[in-house]
């Protein structure tokens, strides 16, 4: 069995802070306003930024918007691989998706996958008038040809490296970070 | 926790931790049964084969629907033991199914036991869909889900099932999933129709229905078969009717907003009368939907295995 | 040609002791018996530390020949005989056609004659093709060779009928074997009723099924005054229905299989096709009961029931699997692992419920070792361990529940005629 040791801390509280700070702005931004705009987060850890960007929305547009929750699991392409099924849990999404803007909302954009099934999961709830994609972390390395409409930050890493998004809603702690495999652990 | 089994044979032995397992994840596919495109791409590519000894519509279609809604293929077999004793054995059917490529087997058969000899002839998953009088765990969980679902939980629920206790393999399959999950379940019936040494499940036994029913939050009607008649099991139906039927006056002495449930098809003033079946108690065609939930669940949970798969 | 069998410790089973001698014999018989015989020339066969007794009868087999050659032959089940310490057996009429008349009988013998491996004596039936309907022509069956009658494998079910038997059997002078069972409370049973069946949601057989018959027949015995055997006892019941009408001095005798004084129906579980039997395994308290009878002597007869089926048969639903085990390769384990181990028996009783008390009862000349009797005798080394393995099995059939089970006390060599048929 092996560790995975903390290389280096990417963002903080305040850059988590700041990062989704300008995303909020960027998306009222690029839609020209927030009408017929929704955002969904992507289980685990998309579903708090979510409610957080929506948080902000709120604070500079004066008006909610509404948030859901994406469970991708039932859409991934690696079930038949896996030996085990990974939970399903339940996909919450209370509100129409047909005709909306939607904004995507994860942690972090890695091979693509996840936004694949994302992608599919949310058209089979209806047929929105656009998707878009949000990511707090954007490190690279992508299989499939898609691209995040906002990212709170590009980082390179390495295939041997992984990236943790730790937040307080889930970890209790705050930070994003870079961690490599512990050899020696 | 993942279900570590190759099979689902009966809910004999579960422990609650799986059984909620399994209702968690029936739960994530219930909110898929809401939507308007009822299909997940889950389990494409997975053929599953429903083989039925007995003819059985409801169970039958709520597999075949579970299936469709997972993309998996799935194909019905009617087979009959009769034909079975010149034609082909199960142990032989087991192979064909093998070299047909089937990832999942729902089993159907009037002999105890059959789903247990089948899954160790088979690579394939098995899922037991009622064999004989043994058990039908499918039928308990979506039970339980129903349950779970209208009362918020099962721990400490009185759970009472009424009827012909000796030939039902839903009562067996209900006596250890309510129990592993914390619920005391009551049994009624005529004693002709109570197997030997049934209390030793942990289960109360009563023969009379007004002492079985009293203060119960769940009540299980079971179906009773009309030839048992002809087997000197009981005297007739008049008489079954007015010892074991549920009438509204009868109900009132379980709890408040007790649950009224049949496994179905019912027979109805019987086991039940049409007031009851069709009362603001009865959850009889929400245990239908629910059913399909549960078994999109268990496919899934199933199928999962690739190479790795934990034998059961 | 001459045979030492040396150092052993020879086994009286009438008498009861057990004393340490030589055996000789010549020419089929037994010439000397004692302390140290010297005999320069003969064959030494040397049993030191282990037990020399009379041949081994088993008065309950199935040996399936004529008609279901593909479970078992005349040949191999005699060659399972000897590989389990027998020298001789009794074989049911439940063949195809059944051993209902005098040239079944005869075909029997001749085969069995043929094969040369252990001596066979044949079961008559009871009633024509054991339909229950009309009695079989038992005094020509007698004369043709069957030492008892029987329509084991299914009951005499009419009251009636089993009367006129029995009278007819006195008549005769001759046992009749019982397989009780009521066909109204055994009816679609497949293993025994109680908490096990109820699980499994199989059809129970209860005790009273065997009980209400065993009952029944005392009583016609009673009437009858004829000599009745009661085989394959399984319940607690049972025995002490036996154990009060020996007590008032009816002519009732019992048996009882290894398998029913070893396993409970707990066997069945996992829906294994290997323990379904009939009578069916039963609950602890009758194994317990079945082993206080076979110590005060309710019980004088451990015999197999050997039943053998092949593979295919037994690779079923359990509802459709057909009843019985094979038991003559494992009878001496486990006669000795359970009973002689355990204190329950001596070895000496244990020889006579598979010697002198069968004979007895089918109207043999008992086997005994002494000058000028027939050499058959069955060497036991009361050490030594196995495990069962079917594969190893001469017997066709392979059906047994004790796969894989160690046992201790195991036939090591059985002679018939002064020839060794099977030596471990």
């Amino acid at each position: 069995m092996h560790g995975f040791k903390q290389k280096a801390v990417i963002l903080d509280t305040e850059g988590i802070r700041r990062a989704l700070t300008r995303i909020a702005h960027e998306i009222i931004e690029r839609n020209r306003g927030i009408d017929k705009l929704a955002l969904i987060g992507i289980r685990s850890r998309g579903v708090p930024l979510a409610a957080r960007l929506a948080g902000k929305i709120l604070q500079i547009e004066g008006k909610e918007v509404p948030v859901g929750t994406l469970d991708i699991t039932l859409y991934r392409d690696d079930l038949s691989t896996l030996s085990t099924q990974p939970l399903v849990r339940k996909t919450e999404v209370p509100f129409p998706v047909e005709g909306k803007t939607i904004v995507l909302v994860d942690d972090v954009m890695y091979t693509g996958r996840t936004i694949r099934a994302a992608l599919d999961a949310v058209i089979d709830l209806g047929r929105p008038k656009l998707i878009q994609l949000a990511v707090l972390v954007d490190r690279g390395h992508r299989e499939l040809p898609i691209r995040a409409d906002y990212v709170g930050k590009n980082v390179p890493t390495s295939k041997k490296e992984d990236v943790a998004v730790l937040l307080e809603e889930i970890d209790g702690e705050e930070k994003v970070i870079i961690t490599e495999e512990d050899k020696h652990y | 926790m993942p279900l570590l089994r190759k099979d689902l044979l009966g809910l004999e032995g579960a422990g609650a931790d799986e059984i909620n397992l399994v209702l968690d994840t029936a739960a994530s596919m219930k909110e898929v049964l809401g939507r308007k495109i009822k299909k997940v791409p889950a389990l494409r590519g997975k053929t599953v084969v429903n083989l039925f000894y007995e003819p059985s519509t409801r169970t039958r279609t709520s597999f075949e629907l579970s299936a469709k809604y997972l993309s998996a293929d799935s194909v019905n077999i009617a087979a009959s033991t009769s034909s079975t004793v010149k034609g082909e054995s199960l142990k032989d059917t087991a192979a064909t199914l093998t070299a047909l490529g089937a990832d999942l087997v729902v089993l159907r058969h009037p002999m105890a036991g059959a789903p247990h000899m089948l899954a160790g002839h088979i690579k394939a998953a098995v899922i037991n869909a009622g064999d004989g009088a043994h058990e039908h765990p499918t039928q308990s969980l979506l039970d339980m889900y129903t349950v779970r679902e209208k009362k918020g939980g099962i721990k400490g629920l009185e759970v009472a099932i009424v009827g012909d206790v000796l030939h039902s393999r839903v009562a067996r399959s209900n006596i250890w999933g309510f129990t592993a999950m914390g619920a005391r379940v009551r049994l009624c019936g005529p004693t002709t129709m109570m197997p030997a040494e049934i209390e030793k499940t942990g289960a109360h036994v009563y023969s009379r229905m007004e002492e079985a029913l009293d203060g119960a939050d769940v009540v299980i009607m079971l179906r009773i078969q009309l030839e048992r008649q002809q087997q000197g099991l009981f005297p007739g139906i008049r008489e079954y009717a007015g010892l074991f039927g549920l009438n509204e006056k009868r109900l009132k002495l379980a709890a408040p907003k007790a649950l009224v449930m049949h496994p179905g098809p019912i027979n109805r003033g019987v086991e039940i009368a049409h007031e009851v079946a069709d009362g603001i108690q009865s959850v009889i065609n929400e245990q239908v939907t629910n059913g399909v939930a549960v078994r999109m669940a268990l496919l899934y949970l199933l199928m999962g295995g690739g190479p790795g798969e934990v034998a059961n | 040609m001459r045979l030492l069998i040396k150092g052993g410790t020879v086994v009286d089973p009438v008498r009861g002791t057990l004393e340490d001698a030589d055996i000789l014999v010549e020419k089929g018989f037994i010439i000397e018996v004692g302390p140290g015989i010297e005999a320069p020339g003969a064959e030494v066969i040397e049993t030191r530390g282990k037990l020399v007794a009379p041949g081994l009868l088993d008065m309950h087999v199935h040996l399936r020949e004529p008609g279901y050659e593909a479970k078992e032959t005349v040949e191999t089940g005699c060659r399972a005989a000897a590989r389990g310490g027998f020298t001789a057996l009794a074989c049911m009429p439940n063949t195809s056609p059944v051993t209902d008349n005098r040239s079944v009988v005869r075909y029997i013998l001749e085969r069995a004659r043929e094969t040369g491996q252990s001596r066979v004596y044949p079961v008559g039936a009871i009633t024509r093709g054991s339909m229950g309907s009309e009695l079989a022509e038992m005094a020509d069956m007698k004369e043709a060779g069957a030492v008892a009658f029987s329509d084991d494998g299914r009951p005499v079910a009419g009251s009636g009928l089993m009367r006129r038997a029995m009278q007819y059997a006195s008549m005769l002078g001759v046992t009749i074997i019982s397989h009780c069972e009521d066909p109204g409370l055994a009816a679609g049973g497949v293993m025994n009723e109680g908490f096990t069946s109820t699980r499994l949601g199989l059809k129970g057989i209860p005790s009273a099924a065997e009980e209400v018959m065993v009952a029944r027949d005392i009583i016609l015995a009673e009437l009858t005054c004829c000599r009745l055997h009661i085989a394959h006892v399984s319940t607690q019941g049972s025995a002490r229905l036996v154990r009060e009408a020996k007590s008032r001095g009816v002519p009732v005798t019992a048996e009882v299989t290894p398998h029913h004084f070893t396993l409970t129906d707990s066997m069945v579980e996992g829906f294994s096709t290997a323990a379904k039997v009939n009578p069916p395994l039963r609950g602890e308290a009758d194994v317990a009961a079945l082993r206080e009878a076979i110590a005060d002597g309710t019980i004088d007869v451990i015999a197999t029931d050997h039943a053998p089926h092949t593979a295919e048969e037994k690779d079923v639903e359990y509802d459709r699997a057909p009843f019985g085990m094979v038991g003559l390769e494992t009878a001496v384990g486990l006669v000795w692992t359970e009973l002689v181990d355990k204190g329950i028996i001596s070895p000496a009783r244990a020889v006579a419920m598979m010697t002198v008390n069968p004979a007895q009862i089918l109207g043999l000349k008992p086997v005994l070792i002494e000058p000028g009797a027939v050499a058959d005798l069955t060497v036991i080394d009361p050490e030594l361990k196995e495990k069962v393995n079917p594969a190893s099995f001469l017997s066709k059939g392979r059906n047994t529940p004790f796969a894989g089970r160690e046992l201790k006390g195991m036939p090591v060599l059985t002679m018939v005629g002064g020839k060794v048929v099977y030596r471990r």
